[in-house]
């Protein structure tokens, strides 16, 4: 069972199931918070924090979760978490705190923390639960900062705050603005796609049980993704 | 008359210039998942104005005269998320016992919305931008509007783009997304007409 090692089941998140470009989760984060890469790196550590422990406690009470009633406790386990990071940011990280604004709040209803809890951390010990956690949250900051590396340079002409030569004076305001994060993240699920040429997992196969549009969507999205592969 | 006017351009800028969707990023989920056919598009819109504008109305009076007054601020993002889970499940109970034929429309998109992001973000933000009650109520009823809008007007693009010939890499999803940033710069178009709606 070499497929399900403790290392792949961390590094899977990397790549071949990247929750932002391959499971297309947590998108509204993606696009909302990746002009500058302080603000996506920043953004994908604290929705990494709350994943690792929400899904450390989802896995320790998996068993005392009535199946019933189990989104409704993932949401309040999830919000508790969210609500800690928050205070913590405030208090330590004031500039950050401003920066990402309600987003911050929003981690409580991003599909990629309540996804797991659902399709893994309720299944999994509590080790390769954390694991999963690290591996999809460094997944997550991962995507996240590498579109905001494309935006940031291409519309601010900077990279984390500090200015590029003839970049700053030549900037494309749109790439910062919202239509260039829809296209920015367009394209780079068109990269991942050609890099991985279909391999990657179908999001079928994998998350639509934890998507809270999957009753209606009924797999669009799944299926949106299969026609590209 | 003034109120009015506030009213009036609450209401304009929270459809047109920093629509939820196209503008704001929240509830992008639904708006690529359910926007493949028209009918679903509209009834997953007139669900969220729904569910947004009780949320709103419950949750607004509990800050204020909850949180706010025992010191609990900082629960608040629980307290909302276990109000509006809860009053989704409510709403659907009560309209599959009064109103049937509503609840046959609508049920399906109910209990969706509960972890829709532009439903909690709505009345978060109507917090923080310092909204009173009235003014709560209309922008989340703007909000709503302006996510219908752009359900709508994309389950038109996208019709057009499915039967299209794209590269390979780049069908499904990455040209949707593109074609939604185009009626994403579409909107840019309004920025700017909230400051002149009465001048």
């Amino acid at each position: 069972m070499k497929k399900d090692g403790n290392l792949s089941v961390m590094l899977k998140g990397l790549l071949r199931e990247n929750p932002v470009f391959v499971l297309i989760l947590g998108t509204c984060p993606t696009l909302a918070t990746t002009t500058t890469v302080i603000g996506a790196f920043s953004m994908g550590l604290a929705a990494a924090a709350v994943l690792i422990c929400s899904n450390a406690v989802i896995s320790l009470l998996r068993k005392f979760i009535p199946d019933t009633v189990r989104i409704p406790c993932y949401i309040v386990i999830i919000a508790g978490f969210v609500t800690i990071v928050r205070m913590f940011m405030q208090a330590y990280l004031p500039d950050i705190f401003e920066l990402l604004g309600v987003y911050l709040d929003l981690i409580t209803v991003n599909c990629i923390i309540l996804g797991r809890a659902e399709m893994f951390a309720g299944k999994n010990s509590v080790g390769k639960s954390v694991l999963d956690g690290v591996g999809m949250g460094l997944g997550f900051t991962l995507a996240l900062v590498a579109m905001a590396t494309v935006r940031e340079v291409l519309g601010a002409g900077s990279f984390a705050g500090i200015a590029i030569p003839f970049m700053s004076t030549h900037t494309i305001d749109i790439f910062i603005k919202a239509p260039g994060g829809l296209m920015v993240y367009g394209f780079l699920i068109a990269v991942v796609n050609a890099i991985t040429k279909g391999k990657a997992i179908k999001k079928k196969d994998f998350s639509c049980a934890g998507c809270p549009s999957a009753g209606v969507c009924n797999g669009g999205c799944a299926s949106a993704k299969k026609e590209g592969e | 008359m003034d109120t009015f006017k506030g009213l009036v351009v609450i209401l304009m800028s929270s459809v047109l210039v920093n629509n939820y969707v196209l503008s704001r990023f929240l509830g992008i989920c639904p708006f690529l998942g359910v926007s493949k056919k028209l009918n679903q598009a509209v009834g997953m819109g007139i669900s969220v104005i729904f569910v947004m504008l009780m949320a709103t109305a419950v949750t607004w009076p509990i800050q204020m005269y909850v949180l706010n007054t025992l010191g609990l601020g900082y629960a608040q993002n629980i307290v909302f998320i276990l109000v509006i889970a809860a009053l989704v499940q409510f709403i659907e109970i009560v309209l599959k016992k009064f109103i049937p034929s509503l609840h046959k429309s609508l049920g399906v998109y109910l209990p969706l919305i509960t972890t829709n992001c532009a439903v909690l973000g709505v009345t978060i933000n109507n917090i923080l931008d310092g909204y009173n009650f009235l003014e709560s109520m209309v922008s989340s009823l703007g909000c709503g509007l302006g996510f219908l809008l752009a359900m709508v007007l994309f389950s038109g693009v996208r019709s057009l783009i499915d039967e299209r010939l794209v590269p390979k890499a780049f069908k499904g999803l990455p040209v949707t997304l593109i074609a939604a940033s185009f009626v994403s710069l579409a909107f840019f178009g309004f920025a700017g007409i909230v400051d002149n709606l009465f001048a």
